[in-house]
């Protein structure tokens, strides 16, 4: 080869590798494995009595659980030195991993309602098809199970980098800040719990089955029942579990045809159906190709079987070399 | 013509040098609070904002001012210019300096640091994590930047020469230190992609790292100029102006080509509607206004030629990279409403220490190592 054609190679790969290239290929959402299992929240049939955060803190505050630390005697409760009461979180923190919040607009007289109404939304850990906490990890600390879709959190691993924290388009991620020997806390879906044959704890306690449980194909085919009622009709609604035979017949409110969950960043395995749109409840209005995908892309292009640096230190050394020879005798640095 | 570097002597001991041990104790100071009581304690990042200026000024700029070698690396030994031989040296000292506290940083910024070796067990590594690659490649740099500088200890010992039989090996050296920044700037860049919306459109693109690779180089050139000034100042030795010109003269094409490709892809995707609101917008324009203050005051040769100018010119340049640096982390960065940073005292004092503890390790190796080129008596 040419030394002029071998130096237009280096130069190309090197533009390469500084570039993003070839990115315009989409990779393809891959969903939710037929396993996963998840959680449908229905705001309508919330009523805002937050035992799911209250049930969602004891039982994670067990060995195994989510909020479990070595040597700990109680739940982390939540202390507000500011207002002086105790376990009134108004946020996720690394202390409370699943939180009912309240929307309110003007008189706040009607349930469901965008304009003088209010409604409650719960929020933690989306558990994405295509989560970005997992892509950034370094050190795979945050995993993502292939047959339940859950995930989960390593501390072991975890160098504390808190690029899952940057990298999540939802905010989950919570780090304890007020630690010397911190971790990273978020919602598991009770992982611990799975595996003695329970389910979500939020789901288990939730009175009026506004949380359930159960196969995110289920929970998918589950909400888009729900979308086709007429409202103000009757219509039995599953507590604690979607395959559950325990239902209660209520009046079906007035919902926004979409489910929140199915489409957003490639799909999530929580699922949200409410009166109000949900960017007014927290949850972003987000693209259906992931972010993760985006990244991933670009670096695999870049590096993909190290084939554009291998190229560019091929030229490097070529170029080093003959400049080395061009100036011999002299000192290098 | 042969490049003779020697010491440049002195006592170790002077004001400069007090001042920094003083800001390096503070430092220190707020450090035994940061591993006793947890990051919060002396910092003011909170979930929303989990990387403050630890990240973006240690880290991200520290790195790209410490990109001094690589851009010299570039110049001297990809593109053949021998001529700028003389100021290698100083450069990749600058540049160990910059990347060995630049890891410093991260194990001071970490929460779970006893973990930090985590990153180099094969059976943790992500490959789909954009950090693994910067990690990892810093790390390695960090190592060459080493070897690159090792003849300087052996010509202190050895005498100007000793190290010939080592240089036969350089070339590897130096092309392996200019494929490992270029990789792991291009990632640093890369790193913020998956933030998605969460980073504004005035930054938010799939070019974020050609733009953070250029402006690595850019900066890396800045730095010899504006180091070289300040030692010559510092140390009353002649300054390189005509060698540094032309170091400069590279400076513009890199610049016109970095801006060209920026507006075009903002307008591209139209992000400019966002460039008139907020801090972030302000930001931008004075990210933007910066570069082509440095354009202008480097573009006509006539202003290459005074020591004084180019001095200027180069600080221009290295704030608006910085400026850049920092819209990217953390002004263009905005998790959700409500959440706000401005770092804290301590954090800003923990950031000055490891500046001065820089200045420090130039003092004690330009004066006791051969660092500096020889001045040269015609």
């Amino acid at each position: 080869m040419k030394r002029r054609e071998f130096l237009k190679l280096t130069a190309a790969s090197g533009l390469l590798l500084a570039t993003d290239a070839g990115v315009s290929r989409a990779s393809e959402a891959k969903g939710p494995s037929p396993d996963a299992v998840g959680i449908l929240f229905d705001a309508t049939l919330c009523i805002g009595c937050k035992v799911c955060m209250v049930a969602c803190k004891r039982e994670n505050s067990v060995p195994g659980g989510a909020l479990w630390t070595e040597g700990m005697t109680r739940p982390p409760f939540e202390y507000n030195p500011g207002l002086r009461n105790w376990d009134m979180a108004t946020d996720l923190t690394s202390r409370t991993l699943n939180i009912i919040l309240t929307y309110r607009n003007g008189t706040g007289n009607t349930k469901n309602a965008e304009i003088d109404g209010y409604t409650f939304v719960k929020r933690h850990c989306m558990h994405c098809a295509e989560p970005a906490c997992v892509s950034a990890c370094p050190v795979s600390a945050m995993t993502k199970d292939k047959k339940t879709g859950i995930v989960t959190y390593d501390k072991d691993a975890c160098i504390g980098c808190r690029y899952c924290q940057v990298a999540c388009p939802f905010n989950i991620p919570k780090f304890e800040w007020d630690q010397a020997y911190p971790q990273i806390r978020k919602c598991q879906l009770c992982n611990h719990r799975l595996k003695e044959g329970k389910y979500a704890a939020c789901c288990e306690f939730c009175p009026v089955g506004a949380s359930i449980y159960g196969k995110v194909t289920d929970l998918r085919a589950e909400a888009e029942r729900r979308l086709a009622q007429t409202p103000g009709d009757f219509y039995d609604y599953p507590q604690q579990r979607v395959d559950s035979f325990k239902t209660v017949s209520s009046k079906v409110a007035r919902y926004q045809k979409h489910i929140y969950g199915v489409n957003e960043v490639g799909g999530t395995q929580y699922l949200m159906l409410s009166g109000v749109s949900p960017d007014k409840l927290g949850l972003p209005k987000l693209p259906e190709r992931s972010f993760t995908a985006k990244s991933e892309t670009i670096q695999h292009t870049l590096y993909k079987g190290m084939i554009a640096p291998g190229v560019l230190l091929a030229g490097l050394l070529f170029a080093a070399y003959r400049s080395g020879r061009g100036h011999e005798g002299e000192d290098k640095p | 013509m042969s490049h003779v570097h020697t010491p440049v002597g002195g006592p170790l001991f002077t004001r400069v040098f007090a001042i920094a041990l003083v800001v390096a104790g503070i430092g220190a100071w707020f450090l035994t609070q940061r591993f006793m009581y947890g990051l919060g304690a002396v910092s003011n990042m909170s979930d929303g904002y989990p990387w403050g200026i630890w990240i973006t000024y240690d880290v991200l700029v520290g790195t790209a001012i410490g990109c001094g070698g690589y851009a010299m690396a570039l110049l001297v030994y990809i593109f053949n210019k021998g001529e700028y031989h003389p100021l290698v040296r100083s450069a990749v000292m600058t540049s160990l300096f910059g990347y060995a506290l630049a890891a410093a940083s991260i194990f001071v910024d970490i929460g779970r640091y006893w973990n930090m070796f985590n990153i180099f067990k094969p059976s943790l590594m992500n490959f789909n994590s954009v950090l693994l690659e910067v990690a990892l490649c810093i790390a390695a740099y960090v190592g060459i930047l080493f070897l690159e500088f090792f003849p300087t200890f052996i010509e202190a010992r050895g005498g100007p020469g000793a190290a010939k039989g080592y240089n036969k090996i350089m070339f590897i050296l130096v092309a392996i230190g200019v494929l490992l920044p270029t990789m792991h700037q291009s990632s640093l860049g890369t790193l913020m992609v998956i933030s998605g919306d969460k980073l504004s459109p005035l930054w938010q693109s799939g070019l974020l790292p050609f733009y953070n690779v250029t402006t690595a180089i850019l900066m890396g050139f800045g730095i010899v100029i504006f180091e070289s000034y300040l030692s010559a100042v510092a140390f009353k030795r002649p300054f390189e102006t005509p060698l540094l010109s032309k170091v400069a003269g590279v400076i513009p094409g890199l610049l016109i080509v970095y801006l060209v490709v920026r507006w075009a892809d903002l307008l591209l995707r139209g992000a400019l509607g966002s460039a008139f609101a907020g801090t972030a917008g302000l930001m931008f324009w004075i990210e933007n206004l910066l570069f082509v203050a440095a354009l202008a005051m480097l573009m006509p040769a006539a202003r290459r030629t005074s020591a004084k100018s180019l001095c200027r010119a180069s600080f221009v340049l290295l704030l608006g990279c910085a400026v850049l640096k920092f819209n990217m982390y953390i002004v263009g960065f905005q998790p959700a409403p409500g959440w706000r940073y401005f770092p804290s005292v301590p954090e800003i004092m923990v950031t000055l220490a490891i500046v001065a503890v820089e200045i420090m390790a130039y003092l004690i190796f330009v004066k006791k190592l051969p660092v500096l080129a020889a001045p040269e008596h015609t």
